[in-house]
């Protein structure tokens, strides 16, 4: 394993005192500008998630499935906006590092610097840009690093295994092990590839890994989890969302929260 | 003369699929490996001749190549140009788009994949698509966004026929963009079984690149024989549609290093080149029509198939150096040029086509006594039913 040379950020910082507490990692995903987003936040908080993903809606959203595109669409029909969404996270007062995934076309077309700093001033501290890979990232990752954003890479089970140290160097905050081959959404089961990747990246970096992509229950994140060192949740909260509310939010992540916390989870 | 000097000739892009500041490979992680494979595959199969003599006897026995040029004496006369059509027409299949699913559909075999996955507008690159997978024994699957199901389901019918299934894309604007969202998200479900054949010089690296070869047959084929027929020289204008702009591509690409003026025609509602602005969408960076963040607009096109606010990252290059130029037409404007070349020389061209067929005739007086090489990349039967919808009793 090779013990990373740059120096943690905001989220790594907290994510690594996370899990060196004993502690497994948990993050909703929460699409921005939805009903009720923001009391999802905080319910999602009060909780026990560790830390926040919220998705900027975009028009085009290619690693998405049903779900989380219905959410983006009605977001953005409801008048959401990268600038009114950021300036709605001002608002919120909670004690979890906030994570903002977005396209790469969100941030080309503000600009690196100036999205960068959008985020650093509304107390974003991280960003997920799923369709900009290693080769395409320098750009961004240096305007991202000059306002102390910490830019998550991630890593796909296709990724031959000369490939993988390379996108672990890049990746600030977590790495974002992709559990599966396909487009987000909820499965009945936990793909073979989610373990098999976890495991892969485990053993190159000690930088937290975070399985996410078809994740879809408590039961499936306990079972990621006897690998990864968290996982992030994102369908199987944004239809919550949609069809329940914000409430309904807060009750599903203690549900999840509960399952890797138990005795069980943590010695398997 | 409006032509500039032109010393260039087409980029070969490197590494990082640039042609100047577009192109490149902007796809999720999953699909990277994927797109480095396919351009080791494409380049080896390229400079193979066994491949390229196997695509070469393909494109001649089955595609019917060479397609013919054909002087439209009336038109011409009527306009006061002298205008040529390269009958892409004629191909089997009846358009452009047999020529790099040929190939693609090759390189989907030798690569040892059992499925193909295509988007498709119009339905002319579905039914390619399934036509080669037929013959070569491939899995063929089809996204067509909702909308364009409805007005192309003839296209449809013929796709189901020649074995492939085809699913309507349901989301967003429900057209070409939204059936490209809807095959890279199968694609990046599929990437280990599955090729993904795209339509157009569009897409990630080395797509843009890879559809312009295998349709640079088309302006190879037309300079040498628009020589013969015209004493040795190349024409003033070579006039193209443009949507995602692959049959601009294989034209331009004869004649890029000629003195030659190159135009792609594109719709109004859907003219990424003219009113676009630099974006990232579909893996490429290129010009893209959308709002102030980012949010790629809805095209609105009569014709399916130019129904797209993104165009390939070449054009943007060639229009950011000005070696090409990209005006447009609005919808009225093709529907006449769809009956004026019906009525005039008996050919009724894709609504696509009828985009070039209209700036022809609006720029007709700003050209006279020039040659003009028109790209008829596709016949209009398929447009035939909503012509009629449109037209109706119009027509007498």
């Amino acid at each position: 394993m090779k013990i990373a040379t740059h120096s943690p950020g905001v989220l790594e910082t907290h994510l690594r005192k996370t899990r060196g507490v004993g502690r497994k990692i948990l993050v909703p995903y929460i699409t921005g500008g939805l009903t009720g987003w923001i009391d999802a936040i905080r319910g999602a908080v009060a909780n026990g998630a560790d830390a926040i993903e919220i998705g900027i809606p975009f028009s085009d959203p290619v690693m998405d499935g049903p779900i989380i595109q219905m959410a983006s669409e009605k977001a953005l029909r409801d008048g959401a906006t990268p600038i009114s969404i950021l300036q709605e996270l001002r608002t919120v007062d909670v004690a979890v590092p906030l994570i903002v995934m977005c396209y790469y076309n969100t941030v080309f077309r503000a600009g690196h610097d100036r999205f960068a700093n959008t985020l650093r001033d509304s107390g974003v501290v991280a960003a997920i840009v799923p369709d900009l890979p290693l080769e395409e990232s320098a750009q961004w990752a240096s305007a991202a690093e000059k306002s102390q954003i910490e830019t998550v890479m991630l890593a796909a089970p296709t990724a031959p295994d000369e490939r993988l140290p390379r996108v672990v160097d890049r990746a600030r905050g977590f790495v974002y092990a992709v559990g599966l081959l396909g487009v987000t959404g909820e499965r009945t089961e936990l793909a073979v590839t989610a373990v098999a990747m976890a495991t892969r990246l485990k053993k190159i970096t000690d930088v937290p890994v975070l399985v996410g992509v078809g994740v879809s229950n408590a039961e499936q994140a306990v079972q990621a989890c006897t690998v990864a060192d968290g996982v992030i949740q994102g369908a199987s909260v944004v239809r919550r969302l949609l069809e329940d509310g914000a409430d309904a939010v807060a009750e599903y992540v203690a549900e999840v929260r509960a399952a890797i916390d138990s005795p069980i989870a943590s010695k398997r | 003369m409006n032509s500039k000097p032109v010393p260039t000739e087409l980029l070969t892009p490197g590494a990082d699929g640039r042609f100047g500041e577009f192109g490149g490979r902007f796809v999720p992680e999953t699909l990277v490996p994927a797109c480095e494979e396919l351009e080791r595959a494409f380049n080896d199969a390229w400079n193979d001749s066994l491949f390229r003599t196997e695509l070469d006897d393909l494109l001649r026995e089955y595609a019917g190549r060479p397609s013919i040029l054909t002087e439209c004496h009336n038109l011409g006369a009527q306009l006061g140009i002298r205008l040529i059509l390269k009958r892409e027409d004629l191909n089997h299949t009846g358009s452009h788009k047999i020529n790099s699913v040929l190939g693609q559909a090759l390189l989907a075999k030798r690569m040892g994949k059992k499925r193909i996955i295509a988007e498709t507008g119009a339905g002319q690159h579905g039914v390619a698509s399934a036509t080669a997978a037929a013959l070569l024994g491939l899995e063929c699957k089809v996204y067509m966004g909702a909308v364009d199901v409805e007005r192309q389901s003839l296209n449809v019918f013929r796709m189901k026929l020649l074995g492939a299934t085809v699913e309507a894309a349901n989301s967003g604007s429900r057209t070409l963009k939204d059936a490209v969202n809807e095959a890279m998200r199968d694609w990046v479900a599929s990437v280990e079984t599955s090729y993904y054949c795209i339509g157009s010089v569009m897409g990630p690296h080395p797509y843009p690149f890879m559809v312009r070869q295998f349709q640079s047959v088309i302006g190879k084929e037309a300079r040498k024989q628009f020589q013969e027929m015209c004493d040795g020289a190349d024409p003033n204008v070579v006039v193209a549609c443009v949507g995602g702009g692959s049959n601009a591509m294989g034209i331009f690409s004869g004649f890029v290093d000629a003195k030659t003026r190159l135009v792609g025609v594109e719709p109004a509602g859907g003219a990424a080149v003219g009113r676009g602005t630099p974006g990232v969408v579909h893996g490429m960076k290129s010009y893209l029509m959308q709002d102030e963040y980012g949010q790629v607009q809805e095209a609105h096109s009569i014709s399916a198939g130019l129904d797209y606010p993104g165009v390939g990252p070449e054009h943007s290059y060639l229009a950011s150096v000005g070696r090409a130029e990209y005006p447009s037409v609005n919808d009225q404007e093709v529907i006449e040029g769809f009956k004026l070349l019906a009525r005039t020389e008996g050919i009724i061209p894709a609504l696509e086509c009828a985009h070039a067929v209209a700036w022809i005739a609006k720029e007709a007086p700003k050209i006279q006594g020039q040659t003009v090489l028109m790209n008829l990349s596709g016949r209009g039967d398929k447009d035939v039913a909503q012509m009629m919808t449109i037209l109706g009793d119009q027509l007498d």
